[in-house]
């Protein structure tokens, strides 16, 4: 395996490990706003703040390596999607910064701001809506390169079905991954009523998320053939995905074992992902960007690997103690330490 | 707007957002130590105060490092959305240590949330000390790795241009170019400088409005003492840079001091103006000691502006900065030191109340310091962004909508500024410090506050 190959995997790993842990964050933050205006905060809001505050300032890090990485192994990405994501880029970021800031502001200063909180869970929904849009940008037709420049052509962004199909599986995705979370996290906590309301939640998300994930891969064959055609040949990825959430389908039905849930929640997306990403191969951008012909010089890509396995072994110790400490002790989640 | 050059638009964003960034970064850098410091002083000597100086400050850190942690993002972001041929040249030479940097953050961030989230939750306190650390080093780190980066726009090595782009790359040569050894002292020893004097101001101001006498003295001896170590290594710092410039970036050093002739025994010229033909008037001029700041030697040549071509100098107006920041770092220097002297002496009181209204000045003035030093820095490298290969202009993006971002940028940092400082205050005016050491600390004699 050449040195590309380890380097867009270990990138969209971390892009995988930032679609789970951002949609927690993301829709934790939504479900908190929308219980304060439903009047059901006093259930949820106890529970949502104690898994987010230990762990709010990660959840950018996991974006920061991604696009960090995507620089530093394949550096015409800056030259392409640097100069056409200058505007949804830059409201990204926007998004991303009241979202980091605000939850700071409403959790440490004041206890009672609505809009806070409203600022809090609207970029929640925003921010995967504005992020989507940079992998609807790799498959083709809507950046243009003439007389060397780059530009963005808005009104096919806009007016694309494979757009907006897939903004909504973005939105719809968060939601649906953040209550299977949350219906792991109140059952492990014993609040009953919070896992009441987020397992209505998790079972009222789905069905939205497995239709928009159907209504993406058709938009997907009107608009790049050639990537859907090899997404055929990992169909095995995908059944895998399905099969998947058939099982925390029916385990959060059943109201039994929410962890495997999860965990399958997971698998079920890290599959689908992973056949996305492999079936894109050779292209990061559609037709500009492959793997191969525009990789960084091979001096630069190894080094790059190296530092990732050394990160490694900082960061997955780590990881582990910061779970163990808040994830998995379960007095710490019902609230007694 | 929209018709304005993205040039000028993609420096000013930069601009706006590294200054507004810089303010987040340096307490990010500084704050964990001074916590780590008062934590194990709290600890090894018994004394509750010391122990609920490092919970507040903690407590206070939060609200900076989330502004530091999405403004960090943002720049890390911009440097592909404005200058995205400066990142498709310098991804294939100085991606490693922006890749290092990440894991360094990640590393702090991890930490971070299991030291906020753990007081009181282990037996022995030094556990929760230790815990302080990572943070510690992490954010030391990340501050190097980020500072590599700029050292490398500086001095840009281990690379070769062959006939079709770059022939050879070394990533550790890149990162360990000439210009990083100056820099990354520079930046760690002024970040633990500006994060001591401000906290010093924070305790000074508590005992101008006398609250809590004990406390806030402890809290202003360890401040001062710190800002007074960390003031000495920023000098010399400064010196080490001084010489740094004479060697490799010459045309910065003699910009930066009005230095327009090569000649020997070459004048230190402090302030002073410049008239409408450009020239130095005013000035404080100190005989030789250019020379000697440059190379330790009064009769050493030093390289006149003149000495470049004219589209290859940076602009003249960097001397101010370089002016401000130095005299800030002698008052700093100055004035912790004499507070100190006061509080050998029996019969002064350190604590009177010009000294403390100096020392409530020496925390903003720090932090101008960190800008006015980074200004000079960033501008003394004009016009290049890659110094010999790359210019600022070729490097900017051609989008036409980069004003437009600039002014949604420019409202969020002034939302964000004003916001965060009014929450802060909300944070310790609700929960003052003697209220808190009384319900903590019970022990604690109700006169000592």
């Amino acid at each position: 395996m050449n040195y590309e190959i380890i380097g867009i995997s270990v990138l969209w790993l971390f892009l995988y490990g930032y679609l789970i842990v951002a949609s927690v964050d993301f829709g934790a933050g939504f479900y908190a706003y929308y219980a304060k205006v439903t009047k059901k905060d006093h259930i949820m809001n106890q529970l949502i703040s104690r898994y987010l505050s230990p762990v709010w300032e990660v959840t950018n890090v996991f974006f920061v390596f991604f696009f960090v990485g995507i620089v530093g192994f394949f550096p015409d990405s800056a030259y392409y999607y640097g100069t056409a994501l200058l505007v949804p880029g830059s409201i990204a970021i926007i998004l991303l910064a009241i979202r980091g800031s605000f939850y700071a502001f409403e959790n440490y200063g004041s206890k009672q701001s609505n809009l806070y909180m409203f600022l809090y869970g609207a970029t929640g929904l925003l921010i995967p809506a504005s992020l989507s849009v940079a992998l609807t940008l790799s498959e083709g037709g809507f950046i243009t390169e003439e007389n060397g420049k780059v530009a963005l052509d808005y009104f096919a962004l806009f007016t694309s079905p494979y757009s907006w199909s897939v903004v909504f599986l973005a939105i719809v995705s968060v939601l649906f991954i953040s209550a299977a979370f949350l219906t792991f996290y109140a059952a492990r906590a014993n609040d009953v009523a919070a896992l009441k309301l987020v397992r209505k939640y998790a079972l009222f998300w789905a069905t939205p998320t497995i239709i928009a994930a159907l209504t993406t891969f058709i938009a997907l064959g009107q608009h790049n053939e050639r990537h859907y055609q090899n997404m055929f040949d990992y169909w095995w990825m995908f059944g895998l995905s399905v099969g998947f959430f058939m099982i925390a389908m029916w385990l959060i039905y059943e109201g039994k074992r929410y962890g495997l849930a999860f965990i399958s929640v997971m698998l079920q997306f890290f599959f689908a992902f992973f056949g996305y990403g492999v079936s894109h191969l050779p292209y990061i951008l559609d037709p500009y960007i492959t793997v191969y012909e525009n990789a960084t010089h091979e001096s630069t890509g190894i080094a790059l690997i190296i530092v990732f396995i050394a990160g490694l072994f900082l960061l997955i110790p780590s990881l582990i103690l910061l779970m163990r400490l808040f994830l998995f002790d379960a007095d710490y989640v019902k609230g007694k330490k | 707007m929209m018709d304005l050059d993205p040039v000028l638009m993609s420096r000013l964003l930069t601009t706006i957002t590294l200054v507004f960034h810089i303010i987040f970064a340096t307490l990010g850098v500084g704050v964990p130590l001074m916590i780590s410091i008062a934590e194990f002083i709290g600890i090894k000597k018994k004394d509750p105060h010391y122990t609920m100086l490092a919970r507040r400050w903690a407590r206070g850190f939060v609200i900076p490092v989330a502004i530091g942690v999405v403004t960090g993002t943002a720049i890390g972001l911009q440097l592909s959305l404005l200058w995205p041929e400066f990142m498709q040249v310098g991804g294939n030479v100085i991606a490693l240590p922006l890749f290092m940097e990440v894991f360094a953050f990640f590393f702090e961030a991890i930490f971070l949330g299991i030291y906020m989230y753990t007081w009181d939750r282990f037996k022995k306190p030094m556990t929760h000390w230790w815990l302080s650390l990572p943070i510690v080093i992490g954010g030391a780190m990340s501050a190097f790795f980020i500072t590599t980066v700029n050292a490398f726009m500086n001095t840009p090595e281990g690379f070769e241009i062959g006939g079709d782009g770059f022939a050879a790359i070394n990533p550790l040569e890149a990162m360990f170019n000439p210009a990083t050894p100056t820099k990354v002292f520079h930046v760690l020893a002024s970040a633990y400088l500006t994060v001591a004097a401000i906290l010093a101001a924070i305790a000074a101001f508590g005992l101008l409005r006398k609250k809590t006498k004990e406390y806030h003295k402890k809290a202003l001896k360890l401040t001062v003492t710190l800002t007074f170590i960390f003031a000495i290594f920023t000098a010399i710092a400064g010196d080490v840079s001084a010489k740094f410039l004479a060697e490799y970036q010459p045309e910065k050093l003699a910009a930066g001091e009005w230095h327009f002739e090569t000649e020997g025994n070459a004048d230190l010229i402090l302030f002073g103006w410049l008239n409408e033909e450009n020239e130095p008037e005013g000035v404080i001029r100190l005989p030789g000691l250019l020379s000697f700041l440059a190379y330790s030697d009064f009769n050493a040549e030093v390289t006149g502006l003149e000495e470049f071509p004219e589209a290859e100098r940076p602009p003249l107006w960097i001397h101010y900065m370089f002016d401000l920041m130095v005299t800030i770092g002698v008052f700093l220097l100055g004035i912790s030191f004499l507070y100190l002297l006061l509080s050998k002496l029996k019969r002064w009181n350190e604590n009177n109340k010009f000294m403390l209204w100096m020392l409530v000045l020496s925390g903003p003035l720090a932090m101008l310091a960190i800008e006015f030093g980074w200004i000079y820095a960033e501008e003394g490298r004009q016009p290049w962004i890659l110094r010999g290969y790359m210019t600022v202009e070729e490097a900017a993006t051609t989008s036409p909508y980069v004003g437009w971002m600039f002014v949604l940028f420019l409202l969020l940092y002034i939302a964000l500024g004003v916001i965060g400082a009014v929450v802060l205050r909300k944070v310790f005016k609700n929960n003052p410090v003697e209220d808190e050491l009384e319900k903590k600390y019970p022990t604690i004699e109700k006169g000592d506050k």
